[in-house]
């Protein structure tokens, strides 16, 4: 198992590496120029070459490349050309806001979603199966932005229950913490709620046609274990990989909310850098997604061990 | 009881009321929670010369002169000054107890460092500089400006409202090269940067200088006394508007810069709101032609389009049917302000396609395509690219309809070559009104050709009324002068004028002292 883990590790390097040529050369080739943002209307062509002169914008390709992959090696993502804040800096005040909309999205997501998906799989063909796959597929078709302004308009405006916008560190307290994520994470846990339960639906009526839980029943089980100890255990492995899948798009996909409720996550970072062309930050951003994701993936794959003792590295 | 406060009763029994978080401030610290037009993405108002950054800059830095309400230059940071009779030295006296927020005092030797920075990428800065003969700080509170010939707009220069502004400060920052971003952000402003809660894209903060001498005359836009009535400002960047719509009517931000005109009958409907002008030097929008490549080389074919275009239409696309907030805008200078003209404009903005279409057959327009890029990120330029791509289809034209984004346009718009090799024959944008009230800092009206702004006209007539007018003693003479420029930028066909057009400002009604301005002024700002 740890040389399983080991070899995995060292495989995210080719990876990062690959990612890292592709996302440099893609800005680099792309149109759009941050000096010329920089230097701004009034500025004259002179200006703005010598802003790009100062920022190093003018040098061969390889050149940059090369001192980019070096400077990375060391562990330095380089400095935003805009703001001149390390680029370790402005990720780093990001973290926490995505992260803990992604954490409270997931937990509201799973623990609505699994035990719907496991409800409809049982009640198939019922009112129940057709009103939860129905709340999935509105999941699905209602545009993000359109459920977070409603959420905003009738629990923040008209109710006043929540706040509308913003972000508190948890080390301002919990509830001020969880108050400004409640209504983003319920906002973006609605796509992941459709997506999660029609999975686990359609694992679990695989799983309970099986003849163990067929036994299950016929020793006495009360429905409740059935389905939630011996059907769901066995229907695991392709709910964790959607979830893990769920992981990996919320570090980086929540930018619609993000920008709906004002939280300073990475997704707003991103696109912000994307539109200034601040090559530093999306080129940081893209390998630390990347990175991330290479993890997650690998902690979902060893999450499978703990669920099918028949799965070994 | 309404059903909102039942609500929230009942609510109340099980939640905290939620409150925006932020730092543990003194009791009583009174806090302005302020949402800017953009995020300020860099701290530098001379590296960097968008609005945001200057409006961001006025806070912190400190002038020697600032323009009042009625755009005359008043002293700011000088206690007085001295021209010499043949006007070519100026003495500048330092107000006695300037600080900088690091406890330092203000010095000449910062003036005379932070002048040099400025004027190397300021535009008029960059004029003074070329007629300088010697900047010296002759003691600790005197600057001596030895200039080769008059310059009657010098002190003018030193107050303006246009980017970059001439903000002071400390030497060491000051000697910075004006091409790379200052790393230090100390002024002698009424209000100190707090760096450590910087969050580029989400917040900036701003605590009030307690070491700040405001002047004893009441404030004025850039003049007077700048006195601060709140502990701190907050800025709270928020892209989407209808989020800063719900956060003003929810009491979480207590000043919006820039809502946008779709949403401002709703805040007129809540009564903890104001909405009201916000600028009154509003905004200029535009479209620029390429000069350099046909068809737009041809001038006939420019004054084809410019006589054919309805600024009606463009207007209305941008504000909406809200008649009050757009008028027509026959030149170049902006409505309301002492040099506003509307000499020679009678053929800007008729709306008269046919008179257009016959105007382009009689130039000899050969089906050229226009290659027209339109910047989708912005409404501004979107609104008025797809008027554009209207009116050139009417005319006759073929039009190659150049979707982007603003980055792209930024670039591209550089570019002199030929349409078809990745150059361009039009592109959309606007200016704000304060800096299209003369030509000083006002470059996109020059025709210097090569030297002049994107799409290089080359209009003789233009330079030399411009000339003039910085040669211009007196006010009248600089009237005779715009009313040249302004018919003369109209028969070359500058670029052309879609209108005037304004915004709004919302706040809520236990803030007091907001005025209409081209920066949202802070000072005289205070909060119930």
């Amino acid at each position: 198992m740890l040389g399983y883990i080991g070899r995995r590790i060292l495989a995210t390097i080719p990876v990062m590496a690959v990612v890292g040529l592709f996302v440099f050369s893609l800005l680099y080739f792309a149109p759009g120029d941050p000096a010329a943002i920089i230097a701004g209307d009034q500025a004259t062509p002179d200006d703005v070459a010598r802003i790009r002169a100062t920022l190093g914008l003018d040098r061969p390709f390889l050149v940059r490349f090369w001192e980019w992959s070096w400077q990375i090696l060391h562990g330095d993502l380089g400095t935003s050309i805009f703001t001149n804040l390390p680029v370790t800096t402005m990720i780093g005040q990001r973290v926490q806001p995505t992260v803990s909309l992604m954490l409270v999205t997931l937990v509201f997501a799973i623990v609505v979603a699994v035990p719907l998906g496991v409800v409809a799989a049982w009640k198939a063909g019922s009112l129940i199966d057709r009103l939860v796959m129905g709340l999935a597929v509105m999941g699905f078709s209602v545009p993000v932005f359109v459920v977070g302004y409603v959420l905003a308009y009738v629990f923040a405006l008209e109710l006043g229950w929540l706040p509308v916008q913003g972000y508190t560190p948890i080390e301002q307290g919990f509830w001020p913490w969880l108050s400004n994520l409640i209504l983003p994470a319920v906002t973006l846990g609605l796509v992941y709620i459709a997506l999660i339960a029609r999975v686990t639906r359609a694992t679990m009526l695989d799983v309970l046609q099986q003849d163990y839980v067929r036994t299950a029943r016929a020793k006495g089980l009360s429905q409740g274990p059935v389905l939630f100890i011996h059907a769901l255990k066995n229907a695991a492995v392709p709910i964790v990989t959607v979830i893990g899948i769920g992981i990996a798009l919320l570090i980086g996909g929540a930018v619609v909310t993000e920008t709906v409720f004002a939280i300073p996550g990475l997704g707003r970072l991103t696109v912000d850098a994307i539109l200034r062309r601040d090559y530093p930050v999306i080129q940081g951003v893209v390998l630390l997604f990347s990175f991330v994701y290479v993890l997650v993936n690998l902690a979902i794959d060893l999450s499978y061990t703990l669920l099918d003792p028949r799965i070994r590295y | 009881m309404d059903r909102r406060t039942f609500l929230k009763g009942s609510a109340a029994l099980g939640l905290a009321a939620p409150q925006i978080a932020r730092p543990a401030l003194a009791q009583g610290a009174k806090v302005l929670r302020f949402v800017p037009q953009a995020n300020l993405a860099n701290f530098d108002p001379i590296w960097g010369t968008q609005y945001v950054v200057r409006n961001a800059g006025t806070l912190v830095w400190d002038m020697l002169y600032g323009v009042d309400a009625q755009l005359k230059p008043q002293r700011q940071m000088v206690e007085s000054e001295e021209v010499s009779g043949d006007k070519l030295t100026w003495t500048f006296r330092l107000r006695p107890g300037l600080k900088w927020h690091d406890g330092e005092p203000v010095l000449a030797k910062d003036v005379v460092a932070s002048l040099t920075r400025w004027m190397a990428r300021d535009p008029i800065g960059l004029m003074i500089r070329g007629i300088q003969d010697d900047l010296t700080a002759t003691d600790d509170k005197t600057v001596q400006w030895r200039l080769k010939k008059p310059f009657p707009k010098l002190l003018y220069a030193l107050g303006k409202t246009n980017a970059p502004m001439a903000l002071m400060m400390p030497e060491r920052i000051a000697k910075t090269d004006p091409f790379t971003q200052i790393t230090e952000y100390v002024g002698s402003g009424p209000m100190k940067f707090v760096r450590n809660e910087w969050v580029p894209g989400a917040r900036a903060v701003f605590e009030t200088f307690t070491d700040y001498k405001p002047r004893d005359e009441p404030n004025s836009w850039l003049a007077g006394g700048k006195r601060m009535l709140v502990d701190r400002v907050e800025w709270v960047i928020m892209p989407d508007p209808a989020t800063a719509s719900a956060a003003l009517q929810n009491g979480e931000v207590d000043w919006w810069e820039n809502p946008i005109s779709d949403l401002v009958p709703l805040l007129r409907k809540n009564s903890n709101l104001n909405v009201d002008i916000a600028d009154p030097l509003g905004n200029v929008g535009s479209f620029r032609m390429n000069h350099l490549h046909p068809p737009f080389d041809n001038p006939k074919i420019r004054q084809a389009v410019m006589t054919a275009m309805s600024q009606e239409d463009y207007m209305r696309a941008i504000v909406g049917d809200d008649d009050s907030l757009w008028k027509k805008l026959p030149g170049f200078f902006t409505p309301g302000t002492p040099l506003y003209s509307e000499a020679g404009g009678d053929n800007v903005g008729k709306g008269d396609i046919k008179l257009g279409q016959k105007l382009l057959k009689e130039a000899g327009y050969k089906g050229e395509p226009v290659v027209c890029i339109v910047a989708q990120d912005q409404g501004i330029t979107k609104a008025q690219g797809d008027i554009t791509a209207d009116l050139l289809k009417q005319m006759g034209f073929n039009v190659d309809f150049v979707a982007t984004d603003w980055g792209t346009t930024g670039t591209r718009r550089a570019s002199k070559a030929p349409p078809s090799q990745g150059g361009w024959n039009m592109f959309h944008t606007w200016h704000a009104g304060a800096d299209c009230i003369n030509p000083a800092g006002y470059p996109a009206v020059r025709a210097s050709g090569d030297k002049a702004w994107f799409g290089w006209p080359n209009i003789p007539p233009v330079e030399t009324a411009i000339a003039e007018w910085f040669d211009a003693a007196d006010p009248a003479a600089e009237k005779a002068a715009i009313d040249k420029v302004n018919a003369a930028a109209c028969e070359g066909v500058v670029y052309v004028p879609t209108g005037f057009f304004l915004g709004y400002q919302a706040w809520r009604k236990n803030v007091s002292g907001i005025v209409k301005g081209p920066i949202p002024f802070t000072w005289g700002v205070s909060k119930a």
